[in-house]
Formats: structure tokens, C-alpha cells, sequence
């Protein structure tokens, strides 16, 4: 094994620390050059066998790829962040390789073809490779690669086979994810191969079995694929109790994560580690890729009248389309999935050309996904109008152009997607950024500067989740028994639970064996039970076969299959009615949320799979569509996406908006719209709240710009709502967008602030996150939503079954109405408590919200104005486009109830 | 006078909806078969010419019915269901009440009622007749429990039965109820009575008892091609909307 010469055990090891810097930037750094130099020179500390191969293709390896190897000969682990196209794969795998190789000659020469981009007939896609089924090793598992995509995992196994197979090594690699079948996956626990490539999922899986010291008492590595996206979730913390089990069953272990460029690669560094308990920070040690080139950024600088409101830039259509024809490949990114359908129909109705495009979403049926990722790869398709569906995995074909439609929301992800365009590391990428808006032409403009300084918005590290934890002890109780004690030092070591306090760990336990309340009833009905020793274990196989059924983080939106069926409404006089005589069958179009079906009512009609449909009716989980030849769908509200616009970035734009200086950079319409602003209110300073008022039609409006993204702002405006309503304003309703939000109501706040009435100051005051929190939270939609996600990661109550309890389906029960009850009778449980965890930066961005009334407090400006200002017209274009999460459930069924009363008399 | 009998204050204007609005408008009348009830906003029925108090599939024990398959649903939803009626019967003082099936969640489910709950519900059940209805889920109901056990009741043109069948004058539960209103993209779904003026089914009453929507062809059963109302339990009143304008 050890063939290749060592190097002097010298020099400055880049050692980490705690990060202590809190501005996001980064600025790039190239590998430390002790490193560079071992590439420049012969004495590579690659073997033989492996220069031959890179020299037969006429590669050479690249520095970061060498530093990582240098790393695990020292028997460090290591973070290694590169952008898209460094090869960090292979970086990844090459100690693997190298380790593994054994002295025998060279097999397999001459075929050809690259590497890591395999190109392999198009009928071996679906094929699970597995190389070198005849090799028998003592060994064990090696290397244990985990990506949070399955397709990723079964990509990287095809493109390891090339090498693996020219170079003769004698590595058996497999991949193991829900698709393997029950065999393989039992084959596997006994003969291990030497890599494994999997997912968190299957991971924690594997540690729940009674072999899993078996397995993994041989592993000697881990390699994490798209690290920084698998910590922003809980799927992290799961991965992180995983590697926390890793670390104690395979002491040898060492890891390496691959990442694209984020914030703050300490913590991902530490994310890598055991963390020492009540010691300072370990952190692996960090490579960075250099040399990238700087990529090409623009901002469409469109003929048009840019709109007021609005995030469809339909105004930029035809110049979008140019685009795409003067490309070869173009990916053009939206923020939403109505928007790409949206984006999709209206290229298509121009496409005068014939244009390849396609359109790429998650809820379109798996079948279709492919079919344009297999066109796409072959290089057959000119655009595809795609969301975040694109955004990680599996690298196709050669893109040339990225456009980014809409708000780019964080420079990070901005940077991802531009780093779709051009998988070759020295070439730059091109993107064009297409503003849908005046507001989103200052956020394009932070953004394209944001990235011309490297800087970088990704989260910080998350706090683990109760909820996942209680899933991980219930896991761990499946396998070998364990000690409270003992699990509770384990779970500490992963960085997300370092902090974990014994009262927490305590109460997860407790919630997993009889439920953690404090009426202690369910003695008799435990889930696990601790024997004699004090090893807590499961009471009965069945609880073992249903944590194997519900692993997992991933909390689908509850979906419903879309069906295209003939209308009806053409044979019956009535639309409406979902009982009615409807063609049952159809092709299936793809799944939509529950939640958006709920909000429509049969007649309307909306944009699927890139067609123009009418809502006919809903039955069991099937939503029955018909082909409606509408040329103005009613297309669903603007739901935003899921990621509000980044904290760094709406920093920036604050900024950008008080340097009159820097708006000479901006296209000469937003100029004026803001030196308008300036005229008749005001631009808001980078710490100032700005608030305007002014009467309209015969309303009053109160609009206020914090700059925090849709979630805080929403949140915001249900509680100054509230506020309002006790401080006599008689508020009707209230709109938020990213920048502001809008409140109107009957009350004159204007009149009320001067006289003193309404006191801008308390109303904005922080104390709103407290008991108007409280009040709002035992009502909240999106609360309850967040509380049903953790009960059913937490194993509260279980997502599928087993087929004996299939008919259990029938009698299932609301996890609303167990909110209701448990919030009333128990209201600090540990589910309440990781509910409340996941509100305070989840969809109501709580945390956001509170840095937000801290930064302005005692900052506010206030203008009352005759009539609308320009900066707010924007956010009043919103009012009665956009759902909001409204509580008044009373004024909604009288409004229903009045529409009938009125369709009664006329 | 009859406070209960005016109609709910229909602006939602907030001014209006001062204490007042809210007490006047916490109950609906909801007529069956010439009898005037009150629809109350906690989901019971109230017939005040009897003073007659109905709720119906209460679902005791549904939490610990749960826990005992392995999934471990708070143990509250009993002392929260008995609290609420409790609530309720304190609001009108009934000489009779009426516990319309499905009063427990199982045939086992009495057994494991603390005796805290036990005892609430005797101290329910003093001063007044009350009456076990039987449901499907709690067939054959034991004598101990207090009150009577019958499988329906009829008082004047009203008959009182778990199963709704569709006939006349027929107050029943057993489908539990609910109705999704939805206006201006945003929609709303709350437990509902579903009443034509001749027969009603009343919304589940349990702390845990879900719901069925009222266009489930269940329900075209008991009103057949006839129009029906939905009466919503709102936060602050009870709303009736028309079922063809729910979904």
C-alpha cells in the first residue's frame, strides 16, 4: 500500500479555529504553496500506476487534488472548497484509489474517453455498476462516499469504473440507496465493498442494524459530496448523529467534504470533526482550490419599461429568447415553479425558431425529469427553463450561457447557478441576470458586485433539531442497546449537537420511549425499554420495522397526483361539485401541494406541465384537469420560492440605496424612480426604518421597508397587525413582500401619529415577539405546518407503514388538533420546543425578524404623505395578488357568506 | 326575550365586533323539522323548549387508543374534550344531555379513563339525565358509566341516532363534518353542522376527532339531491354557508 514516496513531514500545517470573523466575506486564497510546489515537481506523491494513467490522457493532477492526498497520508481530515468544475470528485476519491491500489500491472488500456466525465452508452444510465464483483478483500468496507442526491451517488459509481478499470485496481464499489433492492442490500452488510456511495438516509439505516460495528469497525474514510448543501437542513443533522456513530464504531476514520465556496468554511471544518467536549472547537483542515476564473456577469440592460411590480419579467421575454438563440446551451433559472411554466409557455408561443427548450421542475413526473436531463446531456436541447431542480447534482452537457430570471435572492446561490454554465475550470462562466423588477434591479446590482468581491451569504451552521435526534435515539435503541450516558458524550461529538444540554437529551429520550409528557400514562405502551444495566433498547420488532420505514428529514409537502381528463363542463351545465361524473383514469401530468389545490375552486385554471389546465375536481389523492384553452391562466399567487432574500444581500441593497453615489451604476429608469423618492419622501439610510403613510381611496395606508426577506416581513405584518387593532388603527389587512410591507386599515394613522396616538417606536418595538407572538403562534397555519413536520420526523406518527397497518390510513388524525391540545396542556414538550426551533428560522424567520426591530429601534423615520410614494408602489401593486397567511378566519366566512347574500338579491 | 335568537351581526367591520357582536353571534339557530335549536359555536346543539343539550362523537380515549399501537399522541385529548363540554354545560344548564356515539373511541376505552376524568364527568352528570347513545365505535356500552344507554332517542319530531340515514327530523353524527371555504386565494376549513331544515349532522365534538368533508359522497347519502347548509364553527361565530359554495 504505502508505494509512494513520502513527503517531508514539514512546515505549517494549516491549522483552523473558531471562527471569529463575523463578516460573511471570503475572500479566495489559493492552496497553502507548500502544496502547489509537491504538484509542480516530480516528487507528486502519486504512484506510478496513477501518473501513467493521468499522463495517458494527457492530464496532470491538479494541486488541491494532490494536497488532499498529501492530507490523507498525514491522516488529517480535510475540507476542500472549489468551485464547480476543480474536479472535486476525483480530489475526493484519489486517496481512496491511491490507498487501494495494489501492485499489479495495467489493464484495460486504450479505451477511451474521460475522466470524471464518463460518457457511457445511454442504455448503462440506469445500471447499478459494480466493479470487480470476482475480487475478495479482507479489508472491509474502506470508503464511505455520501451526496445528498441518490442520482449523484449513482453517477460518481459510473464515472469511478473508468479509472478503476483502466488502471486494473482492484476496488469493488457499489452503491446503496432506496432503489437497491432488499438482496443486494444484504449482500452488502456481509461482503462489504471496498466503497459504498450512499445518501444520509441509508447511512443512518445502516447504523441501526445489529452489524453495524461489523461494517464499519473497517472504514477509513468518509467522503461528504456537496457539503454545504447538506448542512443548511436537517438532513445535516441527521448526517452529523451519523458520523457522530462513525466516529466512535470507526476510530480511524477520517473524513474529507467537498464544498462549493461558502461563508464560513470553519464551521464546515468543525461539521467534519469530533467535537471535544467542553474543549475548544476541532476542526478539519481546509483546502481551497484556486484559479477559477472570475465568471461573467450581467444585468440585462432591457429595452422595455421595467415593471413596477410583478416577478415574471415578461416585459424581457423576446430579449430572453435572443439570448437563447445567439447560445448553444442556455439554463435560464426562475425562482418559483409556476414562474417556470409560466416562463415556459410564453417562450414557446414566440418560438418562431423551433428552439429546443424544455422545462425542468420538481413536481413534474420523475419519467419526464429524465427525459430532459438524458436531452440535455446528449446535447440536443437549446434552453431549459428550470428552478432549484437544477441547482445541485449531476453535471450535463455543455452550458454556455446561465440566465437568472427574477430576484436572485443570495449571492451564493446566484453563484451555484452561474456555476451551472461551463464545468471547465479556467473558462468563465457566463450569466445574465434578468430583473423582473425596479426593487430586483437593485437587488441584481448588490448581487453582480457581491460577486465580483467573492463575498459569500450561505447560513451559518445549524443548532440540531430535537426532532431529528429523537429519530436518531430511537435508531440507535434499534441496534446494539446503549446507555443514556455513553449516547448522550457520542451525540455531542457532532458539531451541530455540541451544545447540547443533558436536559434536552433527557427529555428526547423520555419523548421516545413513552412519548416525554408529563402525564406519565404510557408506562405500559413504551417504544424502548431499558433492562437491568440501565441499555435502553426497542420493546418489540415492530418499532424497529416502522423506524425503518420513516427514516429520513425529508418532509414532503402532502402532494396530489394531477390528471388530465376530458372537461366536463362542456357535457354538464354546472362546474363545481367534486363528486360529479368526472372520466376517472387519465394520464398523469406530474404532483402539485395539496395546499395550492386547496386554494382554488373548480372552473379555475392554472399552468401545469407547461399547459394551460382547468381545476375540474379532486378525489381521494387526485386532482382531475382538463385542457382549457384559456390565453390568461389564472395562475396560482406568487408564492416566492422558498428562500427570502439573503440577510447579506439585503444589506447591500439598503446600502446601495443610500449611496446616491453608486446609483449611477443602475439603468436610468430606477434612477428616477429614485430620485423621485427623494423628492416627495424619502431613501432610507442603511439603519433607518423608513415608514410612510397616506390616505388611498377611502383607506389608510401605513408601509414600512425593513429589507428582510418575505418571511420576517410576513411575519411582521401579522403582528403589527395585531398591534394595530389594540391601538384603535382598525386595520383591515396587510401584503408583504421582500422590501416592505403594506398595512391598510380605516383608522387615519397619519392623524394618529401626529397626535400622538399611535406611537411608532412601541409599535415597532421588540417586545412584539413576545406575547403577540404567543398569541398569533396558537393560530398560525404556518405553525402548526412546522409542529407536523416534526412530529413526523420525530416518529411522533409515522408517514408510511407497513402493509399489515395500511388500513390505519383510514383513521388518521389531524396533527393540528394535537397541537391544539398538547400547546394547551403541555406547553414546553420537547415538540413544541423543536417547532418553535424551526419558526425562529424557518418560514417565519423569527431570529431575522428580532435583528431587525433590534437594528432599527429607535431608528425609525416617519413621513406622512398626501398619496402613494414611489418606493411603495411596488408592494401596493402586491395587495390582492399575493396570499397572506391571514388569521381572520371570521372576516373571510362572512365575506363568503355576504357574496351569497348579494347573489341572492340582484 | 330570547337573547339568542337575533340574527348575527353581518358587517366585519371590527368596530362592531366588540363583546357584544361576539356573545349575541357565539350560537346560530338551526332549525330541524319545526324545531328551533342553537347551533353553539363549540360544536354541541342546544334545544332550549327541551333544554336539551346534544354532542356528539366525542372520541374519549382516542390518545391512549393510539399509544397503545405505538403511536404516542399526547393523553390529553380526554380532560380537553371534558373541559369543552364541561364549558358547554355550564353556558346552558341542560336538563338533559344527549351523547350522540362514538362517545368512546374504542370498546376498552372507559377502562382507561383516569379517574380525574371519571370523576368530571360524574360531577357533568349530576342534576341532569343524560343519555349514551351508542356508536360504532362504542357498541355495547357498560351500565356503570352514568346516565342510559339507548341506541336512539325521539323527542317530539326529533329522532335522535349515531348513523345518520337521511330521515326526517333526524338529529345524528358519526361523519364528522367539515367544510373548506375558500375566498381571495385563501381558504379555510373548520368543522361544520350540515343541516337542511329537516335532518342535521353535527361536527365531531372530540379533541382529536378529525373531519369529512361535506362534499364526500357520505353525505349525499343523507341529503340525497337536496341543498344543504354548512354551518361553520368560526373563531367567534358560527357561519352558515351554503354546502355548493364549499369544497
Amino acid at each position: 500500500m504505502l508505494e509512494f514516496r513520502p513527503l517531508p513531514a514539514s512546515g505549517a500545517r494549516r491549522r483552523t479555529h473558531p471562527s471569529t470573523n463575523p463578516s460573511p466575506r471570503l475572500t479566495s486564497i489559493a492552496v497553502p504553496p507548500r502544496i502547489l510546489t509537491a504538484s509542480a515537481e516530480p516528487a507528486a506523491p502519486l504512484p506510478d500506476r496513477f501518473q501513467t494513467w493521468f499522463a495517458a490522457r494527457g492530464w496532470s493532477p491538479r494541486a488541491h487534488q494532490l494536497a488532499l492526498l498529501e492530507k490523507a497520508r498525514e491522516g488529517r481530515s480535510a475540507l476542500l472548497i472549489a468551485p464547480t468544475g476543480a474536479g472535486k470528485t476525483l480530489a475526493g476519491f484519489l486517496p481512496t484509489l491511491v490507498e487501494l491500489s495494489s501492485p499489479s500491472p495495467l489493464v484495460g488500456e486504450g479505451r477511451g474517453g474521460g475522466w470524471p466525465r464518463a460518457a457511457l452508452p445511454a442504455d448503462d444510465k440506469h445500471k447499478i455498476i459494480s466493479t470487480g464483483r470476482a475480487v475478495q478483500r479482507s479489508g472491509g468496507l474502506h470508503t464511505l462516499y455520501i451526496s445528498p442526491l441518490k442520482a449523484l451517488a449513482v453517477d460518481i459509481a459510473r464515472n469511478l469504473e473508468r479509472p478503476i478499470a483502466e488502471m486494473g485496481l482492484p476496488i469493488k464499489v457499489e452503491t446503496r440507496t432506496g432503489d437497491t433492492p432488499v438482496s443486494r442490500r444484504q449482500r452488502q452488510r456481509r461482503y462489504p465493498p471496498d466503497i459504498l456511495l450512499t445518501t444520509p438516509e441509508q447511512l443512518a439505516l445502516l447504523l441501526s442494524s445489529d452489524d453495524a460495528p461489523f461494517l464499519f469497525s473497517s472504514l477509513k474514510r468518509v467522503v461528504l459530496d456537496e457539503l454545504h448543501a447538506l448542512v443548511t437542513s436537517k438532513r445535516g443533522d441527521l448526517l452529523s448523529l451519523g458520523l457522530a456513530r462513525l466516529w466512535r464504531l470507526a476510530p480511524e476514520m477520517r473524513m474529507i467534504g467537498l464544498s462549493a465556496t461558502v461563508a464560513e468554511p470553519d464551521s464546515l471544518a468543525r461539521f467534519l470533526m469530533p467535537q471535544p467536549a467542553g474543549k475548544a472547537a476541532s476542526a478539519a483542515d481546509i483546502v481551497m482550490a484556486g484559479g477559477a476564473a472570475a465568471p461573467i456577469v450581467e444585468m440585462l440592460d432591457t429595452s422595455e419599461r421595467l415593471p413596477w411590480a410583478g416577478h415574471t419579467a415578461r416585459h424581457a421575454l423576446a430579449e430572453v429568447y435572443e439570448l437563447i438563440k445567439a447560445n448553444k446551451t442556455t439554463l435560464v433559472f426562475v425562482n418559483t415553479r409556476s414562474q417556470a411554466e409560466m416562463l415556459f409557455q410564453d417562450l414557446w408561443r414566440m418560438n418562431d425558431d423551433g428552439l429546443a427548450i424544455a422545462l425542468h421542475h420538481g413536481s413534474l413526473d420523475v419519467a419526464q425529469r429524465r427525459k430532459v436531463e438524458d436531452a440535455m446531456s446528449a446535447g440536443k436541447l437549446r434552453g431549459v427553463v428550470c428552478t432549484s431542480s437544477l441547482d445541485l447534482g449531476v453535471d450535463w452537457g455543455d452550458v454556455d450561457l446561465v440566465i437568472n430570471i427574477g430576484a436572485p435572492k443570495g449571492c451564493s446561490r446566484l453563484m451555484q447557478r452561474i456555476g451551472r454554465a461551463n464545468h471547465r475550470l479556467d473558462e468563465a462562466s457566463r450569466a445574465v441576470l434578468v430583473p423582473a423588477n425596479r426593487f430586483e434591479v437593485l437587488e441584481c446590482r448588490s448581487a453582480i458586485d457581491a460577486i465580483a468581491e467573492n463575498a459569500q451569504d450561505t447560513p451559518p451552521l445549524r443548532i440540531g433539531a430535537l426532532d431529528v435526534l429523537a429519530q436518531h435515539v430511537l435508531g440507535c435503541a434499534c441496534g446494539e442497546p446503549f446507555l443514556s450516558g455513553e449516547l448522550y458524550d457520542e451525540v455531542r461529538t457532532a458539531a451541530p449537537y455540541a451544545d447540547l444540554s443533558r436536559q434536552d437529551f433527557d427529555d428526547v429520550v423520555d419523548f421516545v420511549a413513552t412519548g416525554g409528557y408529563a402525564l406519565k400514562t404510557y408506562e405500559r405502551f413504551a417504544r424502548i425499554k431499558q433492562d437491568k444495566q440501565g441499555r435502553w433498547r426497542v420493546a418489540n420488532p415492530k418499532v424497529r420495522q416502522s423506524y425503518r420505514l420513516n427514516v429520513g428529514t425529508i418532509v414532503e409537502e402532502p402532494m396530489l397526483k394531477v390528471r388530465l381528463v376530458r372537461s366536463r363542463s362542456t357535457g354538464q351545465g354546472k362546474a363545481g361539485g367534486s363528486t360529479g361524473a368526472i372520466a376517472r383514469g387519465g394520464r398523469v401530468l406530474g404532483e402539485i401541494e395539496e395546499y395550492f389545490i386547496e386554494g382554488l375552486s373548480p372552473g379555475d385554471t392554472f399552468v401545469f406541465g407547461g399547459e394551460v389546465v382547468r381545476y375540474e375536481a379532486l378525489a381521494e389523492d387526485q386532482v382531475y384537469v382538463s385542457r382549457a384553452h384559456d390565453a390568461d391562466p389564472k395562475v396560482p399567487s406568487y408564492m416566492g420560492g422558498k428562500f427570502p432574500l439573503s440577510t447579506y444581500l439585503a444589506e447591500r441593497v439598503r446600502r446601495l440605496l443610500d449611496d446616491k453615489r453608486a446609483w449611477g451604476a443602475l439603468p436610468e429608469q430606477v434612477r428616477d424612480w429614485l430620485s423621485l423618492q427623494k423628492d416627495v419622501s424619502r431613501v432610507p439610510a442603511v439603519r433607518e426604518l423608513l415608514v410612510e403613510t397616506f390616505p388611498r381611496g377611502n383607506k389608510h395606508y401605513l408601509i414600512c421597508y425593513p429589507f428582510e426577506g418575505r418571511l420576517a416581513h410576513q411575519t411582521l405584518g401579522m403582528l403589527l397587525t395585531r398591534r394595530l387593532e389594540r391601538a384603535r388603527a382598525r386595520p383591515l389587512g396587510f401584503v408583504a413582500n421582500e422590501y416592505a410591507v403594506a398595512i391598510w386599515g380605516l383608522g387615519d394613522a397619519s392623524f394618529m401619529i401626529r397626535n400622538g396616538q399611535l406611537d411608532l417606536n412601541a409599535l415597532f418595538d421588540p417586545d412584539m415577539l413576545g406575547d403577540d407572538l404567543e398569541a398569533w403562534l396558537a393560530e398560525s397555519a404556518l405553525m402548526k405546518r412546522m409542529f407536523r413536520n416534526c412530529a413526523l420526523i420525530s416518529g411522533l406518527i409515522e408517514r408510511r407503514f407497513t402493509d399489515e397497518d395500511k388500513s390505519r390510513r383510514q383513521v388518521l388524525f389531524s396533527t393540528d388538533l394535537v397541537y391544539d391540545v398538547l400547546r394547551k396542556h403541555q406547553a414546553d414538550h420537547m415538540l413544541l420546543r423543536a417547532a418553535r426551533a424551526d419558526a425562529a428560522t424557518g418560514l417565519l424567520d423569527l431570529r431575522r425578524l428580532g435583528d431587525m426591530l433590534a437594528r432599527i429601534h429607535g431608528h425609525i423615520t416617519h413621513r406622512e404623505l398626501d398619496h402613494v410614494s414611489p418606493l411603495a408602489v411596488p408592494v401596493m401593486l402586491e395587495i390582492g395578488r399575493e396570499s397572506v397567511y391571514g388569521e381572520a378566519a371570521d372576516e373571510l366566512l362572512a365575506e363568503a357568506a355576504d357574496e351569497l347574500v348579494k347573489e341572492a338579491m340582484s | 326575550m330570547n337573547p339568542w335568537g337575533a340574527t348575527p351581526a353581518k358587517s366585519s367591520s371590527p368596530a362592531l365586533t366588540e363583546q357584544a357582536a361576539i356573545s349575541i353571534t357565539s350560537t346560530r339557530t338551526l332549525d330541524v323539522a319545526g324545531a328551533s335549536f342553537h347551533a353553539d359555536l363549540s360544536g354541541a346543539l342546544f334545544w332550549d323548549e327541551q333544554r336539551l343539550l346534544v354532542v356528539s362523537d366525542l372520541h374519549l380515549e382516542k390518545g391512549s387508543s393510539f399509544a397503545a399501537r405505538g403511536v404516542l399522541l399526547p393523553p390529553y385529548d380526554t380532560v380537553a374534550t371534558l373541559s369543552r363540554l364541561a364549558a358547554v354545560i355550564a353556558r346552558h344548564d341542560p336538563r338533559i344531555v344527549i351523547a350522540l356515539g362514538d362517545s368512546f373511541h374504542d370498546r376498552s376505552a372507559h377502562e382507561r379513563l383516569s379517574i380525574e376524568d371519571r370523576d368530571a364527568m360524574t360531577s357533568l352528570q349530576s342534576g341532569r339525565d343524560w343519555i349514551w347513545i351508542s356508536g360504532n365505535h362504542d357498541p355495547a356500552l357498560p351500565r356503570d358509566l352514568g346516565g342510559t344507554v339507548a341506541d336512539e332517542v325521539a323527542i317530539g319530531p326529533i329522532i335522535f341516532r349515531h348513523e345518520p340515514t337521511g330521515a326526517c327530523g333526524e338529529i345524528a353524527g358519526h361523519l364528522h363534518p367539515k367544510a373548506r371555504v375558500t375566498a381571495r386565494g385563501r381558504s379555510m376549513e373548520r368543522r361544520c353542522f350540515a343541516s337542511d331544515g329537516m335532518r342535521a349532522v353535527m361536527p365531531a365534538f372530540g379533541a382529536y376527532a378529525g373531519g369529512l368533508s361535506i362534499r364526500d359522497a357520505a353525505f349525499a347519502k343523507v341529503f340525497g339531491e337536496r341543498h344543504f347548509t354548512a354551518h361553520l364553527l368560526g373563531d367567534n361565530r358560527v357561519h352558515a354557508i351554503a354546502a355548493s359554495r364549499c369544497c
